[in-house]
This record gives structure tokens, sequence and C-alpha cells, in this order.
């Protein structure tokens, strides 16, 4: 159905007309569609935000208490304890420059994943491009991800780190992240909604996920071509992409980034069209 | 040719048991991909389990209907009927099984008032997030604000967090939200059955006005009234077709008579039903105006009153009635035992059976009225006679029912609140 409630004419829409019929198969995306509902996704994005900031206690607190308590708990039996190197860098600065993106990513995988079972109640009783909901709340993370970064930014002339001129590069990275989340958050919500055992699987595929990515190590510990195919995991693109760009590490993104995009690109398209081609039976069984 | 709404052969297909939990498990599903890879990761990528051999229900099937530009078309039935089911699909909510539906122009849609509502966010608030659920841009929100509120009646309030509503005033301002959409087609479900009788009227108002400025509007209701008041045209769908299709006042008048057929308001004795020491002359069923009723709102109080013969004398007597849902299980029995109504004369008795919280779900009744001689001596029984539905109400304002889906008993309650006099905590 073209909703075209985003014009701001009040000329008659006659012209308009929905097709209902059964879909089979895979379905294109409908972007233009998308596009229409842009400001439901700003405001289901605005609301996440303001009722996040006030229903919990601690409220912005929680977006830095997250990534700084694992650093914490990193630095201690990895950087102290198990000595693990770090390029260089001081290990609990080097564990929160690449926790900071990390936590932008779980957090938008969890939270979407969550979106659509806990959103029921709109899925059953009113029709809009059911991609809204994961894309808002992936983007609702970028609040807490811009507290916790302006922590890093503290951290960073304390341990005597200017970040390079690459700063200049870190919003492509960020980019990468949302690419990912969303692509993953995509996936999970979906599948979230057809098989009740998701819910318990997810918590698990983020810890395997977070150790899967060099945040407690650097990638340099392999040697190549496995470094470079490490970029399979796009986070692992993304974190030393941070690294190199705020610390200055030996990690300029070079085949690795390449790979990790694309791979990113591979998991939002492939995640979308999933999404879409089971979105049909949302209202049914949610 | 130039319908507004035009459908064809429109069906819907479910699953039963679908809706009550979510059936598969990941697990399951890999495990059988384990077995056979390829069939069943396709079975995993489409969503539709290829195994199901659950039984499957058709809630619609084979509709053909087309609405003109301008027709407001009432559409009724009985609970489970396929109205909802026939608006889920007009709306784009649920995808039909087979079957085709145009629709030409914009279209809104009104399931439910207030859905997308955040208690924790203010009036003001969840009058644009709202609106943006609902389709309008914020251009139009700022356009029809003052006027939403005004219709709310919630000026005071807007910064407020709804959750400080009255319920009131929670479905005032989201009615009103909804009633400034303004689409070419409009698609409303039983939002009338909620609020008080002011609320109703407000919005029925509302809808009324929606209608004579010449948009096609589809009103799903089981109020008769109503839509005999709103619609010229009527749709009857009975399960899962439709039944009848004309003149509101044919259509309407037709479904009652069959109704009344099947459901049984009242009850007459037949001359075969005399002879016996006593016998049931009469019975009817009150609604709480103290009119007879086939139907009854959700938690609404009623009477059974039962008039009886007695050829003669008889002490000892207590009448009984036991009331069965649809699918014959007994919900609850109760007589007359030790009360003064022992029918110790002859001649006519009127018996009141006040049903004083009424905890019915959703659903048909039959109810079989009866009367014996203590201990054990049964004088007369008659199984069904009477039959009546009780109606879904979303939300009951004085009682705080829900008519949620699942629940045996619908229970009144009273909410309270005061400061705990507990000093030290239970837990230590």
């Amino acid at each position: 159905m073209l909703r075209s409630y985003m014009t701001t004419t009040d000329a008659p829409h006659t012209d308009l007309i929905t097709v209902i019929e059964p879909r089979e198969g895979w379905v294109r995306l409908d972007l233009a569609e998308l596009w229409k509902f842009r400001e439901l996704v700003y405001f289901l994005t605005w609301r996440d935000i303001k009722v996040r900031y006030k229903q919990t206690v601690l409220g912005a607190s929680w977006a830095i208490l997250q990534p700084l308590t694992t650093m914490i708990v990193f630095s201690l039996f990895f950087g102290k304890l198990a000595k693990i190197p770090s390029d260089g860098v001081p290990y609990p600065l080097f564990s929160y420059t690449a926790l900071v993106p990390w936590t932008l990513f779980a957090s938008g995988v969890t939270n979407s994943a969550q979106r659509l079972v806990s959103s029921s109640n709109l899925l059953r009783k009113i029709y809009f491009p059911r991609l809204a909901l994961p894309l808002s709340t992936v983007t609702a993370a970028l609040v807490d991800f811009a507290i916790a970064f302006s922590v890093l930014l503290i951290m960073m002339p304390i341990f005597g780190y200017r970040p390079t001129i690459y700063v200049l590069l870190l919003p492509l990275f960020v980019l990468l992240t949302l690419v990912t989340s969303l692509g993953v958050g995509l996936w999970m919500s979906a599948m979230n909604v057809q098989f009740r055992d998701v819910r318990y699987a997810l918590p698990f595929l983020v810890q395997i996920w977070l150790f899967a990515t060099p945040i407690a190590y650097p990638s340099s510990l392999l040697d190549e071509p496995w470094r470079t195919l490490y970029g399979i995991n796009p986070m692992a693109g993304v974190v030393e992409g941070f690294r190199w760009a705020l610390l200055g590490t030996e990690t300029r993104p070079g085949p690795m980034i390449l790979l990790s995009s694309v791979v990113a690109a591979l998991l939002l398209i492939s995640g979308a069209l999933y999404f879409r081609r089971v979105e049909r039976t949302f209202a049914d069984i949610v | 040719m130039n319908s507004g709404i035009e459908i064809r052969g429109l069906g819907k297909r479910y699953r039963l048991g679908a809706r009550a939990e979510r059936f598969d498990t990941l697990r399951d599903r890999l495990a059988h991909a384990m077995v056979s890879p390829w069939n069943r990761l396709r079975s995993v990528l489409s969503g539709h389990s290829t195994y199901v051999s659950d039984e499957q229900l058709w809630a619609l099937r084979g509709i053909d209907l087309d609405v003109q530009p301008g027709e407001v078309v009432g559409v009724i039935g009985r609970n489970g009927a396929g109205k909802t089911t026939l608006l889920r699909i007009l709306a784009r909510i649920t995808e039909p099984t087979e079957g085709r539906a145009v629709i030409r122009g914009r279209v809104a849609s009104l399931l439910e008032v207030g859905t997308g509502f955040h208690p924790e966010l203010s009036g003001r608030e969840n009058v644009y997030l709202n609106g943006a659920i609902l389709g309008m841009s914020r251009a139009e929100i700022d356009r029809s604000f003052d006027e939403i509120v005004a219709f709310a009646e919630v000026e005071r309030f807007l910064d407020t967090q709804v959750k400080h509503y009255s319920s009131g005033m929670y479905l005032r301002l989201a009615f009103a939200v909804a009633a400034h959409l303004e689409p070419e087609i409009l698609l409303v479900d039983e939002v009338l059955a909620v609020g008080d009788a002011s609320f109703q009227r407000k919005c029925l108002g509302k809808i009324g006005d929606v209608a004579s400025s010449g948009r096609t509007v589809l009103f799903v209701s089981h109020n008769m009234e109503a839509v005999q008041r709103l619609c010229q045209r009527a749709v009857w769908i009975e399960q899962g077709r439709i039944a009848r299709d004309g003149p509101t006042d044919e259509v309407v008048s037709e479904y009652l008579r069959q109704w009344s057929g099947n459901r049984r308001s009242t009850y007459r004795a037949e001359e075969a039903d005399a002879g016996g020491r006593a016998h049931l002359e009469f019975a009817e069923l009150l609604d709480s105006s103290g009119r007879p009723s086939t139907h009854l709102r959700l938690s609404e109080p009623f009477v059974f009153r039962t008039r009886w013969y007695h050829r003669e004398p008889v002490s000892g007597a207590s009448y009984f009635l036991r009331v069965f849902d649809s699918r014959d299980r007994l919900l609850f029995s109760t007589n007359s035992h030790a009360t003064d109504l022992d029918a110790d004369e002859s001649g006519f008795q009127e018996i009141d059976c006040e049903v004083v919280a009424n905890v019915l779900v959703p659903g048909d009744y039959s109810v079989t009225v009866g009367c014996y001689l203590r201990p054990k001596t049964m004088i007369q029984q008659v199984d069904g006679a009477l039959l009546f539905e009780v109606i879904p109400v979303p939300f009951d304002e004085a009682t705080h029912v829900h008519a949620g889906a699942g629940a045996l008993v619908a229970v009144p309650t009273r909410w309270t609140r005061r400061a705990s006099r507990l000093v030290e905590p239970i837990a230590r």
C-alpha cells in the first residue's frame, strides 16, 4: 500500500492503488515505502531514547557502566594476569577503545532481536513497514554510544594519547558497526518471532562473538593472511579501525576492512531480505 | 468499475494453536536440517514449517465485496465470524491466504485506540508518536494538534505522563488522534466498545462526521444501533463467508432474527411441557438496564427471570440454573436452596436470579433451568432454555477486567494504593 501521509498536500489521492494478495517467496525490499515512513522511524527512535532515560534510575550512566566494567575486568584478567599484548597501548585504553563500538553493535543486536516480540501489540493492530522497528532500535543505540565515546575522549589524554588525523574516518567505522548490527539484528529479530529458543541462544551468540573479536587481544597476534581473513568478522575490522584512527596503532585498514565491509553489506542485505520474507507471518504468530 | 474497495475471493487460513504459543524452536529446525540439509534449510528460511499437520481453520473464505467511494458499510456478525480478520487483511496487518483486494485511496485503520501509546511519555509526546504510528506526518499532526487536544479535553494535562491519566482521559486522547486522520478510506473495528456512554457518543459522532464527509468507511461493530445509524449498507459475515449484503435495515433485522432464533433471550413453554407437578412457563435474560437481551457486555451484571407454574403446592422445592459454555462445559451452577423461595403454594411464581458479578469471558453460553424437590427429585429441567453471548470489551473501566485471550474468567478487581506501614523489610 502506498500510503502517502508524508506528502503535505491535501489533494485527494484516488490514484493511489493498493493491491492486497498473498505473496510468495522472496519479496523486494520496498525501500521507497520505508522512506515514506521515515518520520515513524524517527519517532520510534526518539521514543526508545526518551523512555530509556526516563525509566532507569541510572539513566545515562548505564551507557558508560557496561563498557567500563568490562574494560576493568579485561584489564585485570587479560592485561595484568594473562599479560596479553596490546600493541603497545596501555591495556585499559586498548580494550575500552574496542568496547565502545562493540557495545554499540551488541546492544543494537540484542535490542532489535527483542523489539518485534515486545511490540507485538503494534504488529497486530497497525500496518507500517516492519523494518522500521529494528532500524529505529539500532539507531537509538547511537545515543549510548555517544556517551560511552565521550568517556573515551576523557580517557585518552589521561593516558597521554591524542587522536590521529584519521579520526576523521571514524564515522565510516561507526557506519560499518551500524550496518553489521542492523544486519545481524534483522536476522535475529525475525528469527526470534519464529522460534522461541532464539531468545536463549542470543546472549550466547553475543558472548562468543565478543571473544571472536579482537577486543581483549590484538589481531596482530595473527600472521597474514589470517589477519586479513579475520575481517570476515566485520567487528574485527571495526575494532582495529577504531584503534588505528584513535590510538595510532599499526592496524591501518587495508584488505581486512574491505573484507569486513563486504561481509557487513551481505549481512545487511540478506537480513533485510529474510526479514521481508517472513514478516508476513509476524502478525499471526507474534 | 472504480470502486473504493474491490475484493475478490479473499480467504485467510490459520493454523490452529499457532497463536497460542510460538510452536517452533530453532533447535528442532536445525536438527531436521542436519538430517536432510537442503530441504530443511529451505524450511528455516521460508518461515513455513514443511512438516505441519496441524489443524487448519479458514477464518475467511471466498469473500467478494465491492465498496463504492463514499459508501459507509457496516460489517456485522458473531464473535469469530471473520469480521476482524477481514479488516486486518484490508489494513495489511496480516496477509490473505488466497484471493485479492484492491483499494483505491489513502487507507487508515483504527483497530484499537491507543496502540503505541507509551505510559512513560507525556500526552503531547504520545500524540506525535501515535500520529506517526498511524501514518500522519509531523506537519499533519502540527496542524490538527489543537483540535486533537480540544476534542480529548486534556489541555491541562498535556505535559503529564499518560500513566497518570484516568482511563477516560487516556481513551479520549487516543481516539482523538485517530479521529483526526484524514484518509479516504477508514477501517474501524469495534472502537466504540470502550469507555463510558458520553465517550461513546462522542466517538460515534466523530465517525458520523467522517462518514458524512464523503469518505469510505468500513465499520465493524456489535452495536446494531450504531451500525443502523451510520451505515446505509451492511454486510453480515457468518463463519468466514458473506451471509448477506444489502441495505442496513434489512440485513440487521434479518441478522437479529436469525440470532434470536439461535440465541434465546426468552423461553416460552409449549403445550407438551405442561403436565408435571410444575413446569417452566417462561424464562428470560435481562441485561443491566432491565431489558431482555441475548448479548451482554463483558462484566455486565444481569438477571435470569423465570416464571413457573405450580399445579399443586410443593414444599421443599428448589430452583436451579446451570450455565454451560459453547463446548458444553459446566461453568457454574446455582440453586435457590436456603432461601425463602419454597413453592408452597400453587399458581405462577416469578423467580429472579441475579448474577451479581458476571465473570464470564466473551463467548456463547447456554443455560439450563430447572426445579427439583429436595433432596433429589427432579420436577423439570429445561436444557438450553436460554442462549446468550458475552461480548468483548477491550477494557472495562469500572472493574479493570481485560478480555485477554486465553483467560478462563473475567474477575472484577479494585486497585488501591496506600503508603506501606511495613517498617522493616521482610527479607533480610
